[in-house]
């Protein structure tokens, strides 16, 4: 098999199963990949090629033995470095965890490790998930490969530059307010946010609790519906985890059919603010939806402009209380260590010292938003904006089975350029963040290059909780109808670094 | 000093914050989270002119429910297995910083 980094998971799946190929030849040319590009593409924060050989290896030798079925064994894969994996470096893109060696693993790493999927390494990531450019980790930026000036999203920019630069074919990402879809959207890849409580959080260092669900990034649908059947399920370790059978993604994918679907255009995710390439790629999915037989139906959902505020208090407001455990007594790094000091001088000290400015600024905001005087003005009042976005949500999907918006308002910016105004940054995340606030899932698919910049171009799709398989039907249907008119994945246009 | 802005706002509450949150904050980062926590608190406002009193807040998107298992012995994990990542650990202990007031 030729060029085996451009092969899709379920592709490279197939040959490794027929014995075409190894997991291990696999496994070598995404290693050789990584060292070629990631100098300059810096998905990465660490790799240990020796690590993932040696297992690629033994996931050959069960195949050998017959001793794994598993629709993606022998595949490599990308982690996002807030996923605790055992013994390997977990540094959440923060100096305060700086050499931080978890003594467990995630719950998904196990089930990827079960699956036979092979580690390639941990990904980089905007410090404890807080950004949307990736540039807010403690490690520098991570570059988007369509043009390496630019951010490749955030947070999960090195999950999404990892499979965008195919030095991995499939990656995982967590998503608390876009950072799977956005980075998806701006790198020309596939993301999924699933349902909150479809897969695991045990053992994903928490950003804001309520919020937080981690998911499948991959080039196309089928890849990230593959992944997702192999991450998703009820475990005992997450008490907020859905204990329900998992539906069949990859069938869902496999039934690419919006014929007499209702397809609804949110009126709020559209004007103001959004780039017109981005505009121009959104309509023009729109009538190719039509063409394949749904029906757009505009429906409103009014809150939805309260959604960033909202938001804006209660993340930082649990992400204060979860960040509270980083302390400096227990593991990650202590500063100002001595006889003649209080714990109370080296917490601060080591906080201070270990977080990066968008850290300690949202920190900040929460103390202040959960604070004696200040809570039920600020944080009751959003909670209470949630229940009216979550009504919102009923009420539309009372109307239409999915709803679709651009996944971002522009294409990737360049590295630098939002960095000192936190308002605008946070304004990235305006289509993506209502989902996380209701619950519920959806995907981010590339539908084209914004014609002003040449950058890709994401379509979000999303649907009720607990369906999840909608997003792959939808999804796969939009996909198959762009890659006859490309002739290809959007993903192919990309520079070859 | 700065003026106190309508959410209260100022370099005094700011360095309360950053003592209640555990982070040593230099001058100059007081004088930045001053200004920006204005602006972001003044950007999200509107949000206290939208919902009425009597919508319920939500604190969770799915409904939560106290999970029990059986009350089985599993085992836990090791000292060998947290040692290493522990900034100080002596007689297998986390050795931590005097936490009494009074100076040794």
């Amino acid at each position: 098999m030729n060029d085996l980094i451009r092969q899709s998971a379920a592709t490279l799946a197939g040959a490794i199963a027929r014995k075409e190929v190894s997991s291990e030849e696999v496994t070598r040319a995404h290693l050789e990949r990584i060292s070629q590009v990631d100098e300059r593409v810096h998905a990465f924060l660490f790799v240990d090629p020796e690590a993932s050989i040696a297992r690629a290896r033994e996931v050959d030798q069960q195949l050998a033995k017959g001793a794994l079925s598993s629709p993606l064994a022998g595949v490599p894969i990308a982690l996002k470095d807030l996923l605790a994996t055992k013994g390997v470096p977990t540094t959440c893109g923060s100096r305060i965890l700086e050499g931080w060696k978890p003594p467990y693993n995630a719950t998904i790493v196990n089930k990827l490790h079960a699956a036979g999927v092979v580690s390639l390494g941990k990904t980089n990531m905007d410090e404890f998930a807080m950004g949307s450019s990736t540039e807010h980790s403690g490690y520098g930026p991570t570059h988007n490969p369509w043009d390496l000036e630019r951010i490749p999203g955030g947070s999960g920019g090195g999950s999404a530059a990892a499979i965008a630069s195919f030095e991995s074919p499939l990656a995982i990402g967590t998503d608390t307010g876009g950072s799977i879809r956005q980075p998806a959207a701006v790198t020309g890849t596939v993301g999924v946010k699933p349902t909150y409580g479809g897969v695991s959080r045990y053992g994903i260092v928490a950003l804001a609790s309520s919020l937080d669900q981690a998911g499948p990034c991959a080039r196309d649908v089928m890849d990230t519906a593959l992944l997702h059947s192999v991450i998703a399920g009820h475990d005992p370790h997450d008490s907020t985890s859905i204990n329900a059978p998992v539906p069949d993604f990859v069938a869902a994918a496999l039934n690419a059919d919006v014929r007499g679907m209702k397809i609804g255009v949110i009126k709020e995710l559209q004007g103001e603010g959004f780039q017109s390439g981005v505009l121009q790629r959104f309509n023009q999915s729109l009538e190719i939806l039509t063409e394949l037989g749904a029906e757009i139906v505009e429906v409103s959902c009014p809150h939805f402009e309260y959604a960033l505020g909202a938001y804006y208090l209660i993340l930082p407001s649990e992400a204060s209380s979860n960040l509270a455990r980083f302390d400096g007594m227990r593991f990650g790094i202590r500063v100002d260590d001595g006889d003649d000091r209080s714990v109370e001088e080296v917490m601060s000290a080591t906080r201070e010292k270990g977080f990066g400015a968008e850290v300690k600024r949202r920190i900040m905001l929460g103390t202040y938003a959960l604070s004696s005087g200040y809570y039920d003005a600020y944080y009751g009042q959003a909670q209470r904006i949630r229940t009216l976005i979550t009504r919102d949500f009923v009420a539309a999907f009372s109307q239409v089975d999915v709803l679709v918006s651009p996944t971002s308002p522009t294409t990737a910016f360049k590295i630098g350029e939002k960095l000192d105004d936190p308002l605008a940054m946070y304004l990235n995340d305006i289509a993506t963040i209502p989902v996380n606030l209701a619950g519920n899932c959806a995907m981010s698919l590339p539908i084209g290059l914004a014609p002003e910049d040449g950058l890709p171009v994401g379509l979000q799709i999303i649907a009720p909780a607990m369906a999840d398989s909608l997003l792959y039907q939808v999804g796969s249907a939009l996909e198959s109808a762009l890659i006859d008119r490309w002739g290809g994945l959007l993903i192919s246009e990309a520079p070859s670094l | 000093m700065t003026d106190s802005a309508a959410n209260g706002i100022d370099q005094d509450l700011v360095v309360h914050l950053g003592k209640l949150a555990r982070l040593e904050l230099t001058d100059l980062e007081v004088e930045h989270y001053t200004i920006q926590l204005e602006q972001i608190l003044g950007a999200i406002t509107s949000i206290s002119e939208v919902a009425a009193a009597d919508i319920p807040p939500t604190s969770h998107p799915i409904p939560l429910e106290n999970v029990y298992r059986e009350d089985i012995a599993v085992p836990g994990l090791l000292h060998e297995d947290f040692v290493p990542g522990a900034p100080s650990f002596e007689d297998d202990r986390f050795r931590v910083p005097r936490i009494l007031g009074e100076s040794t």
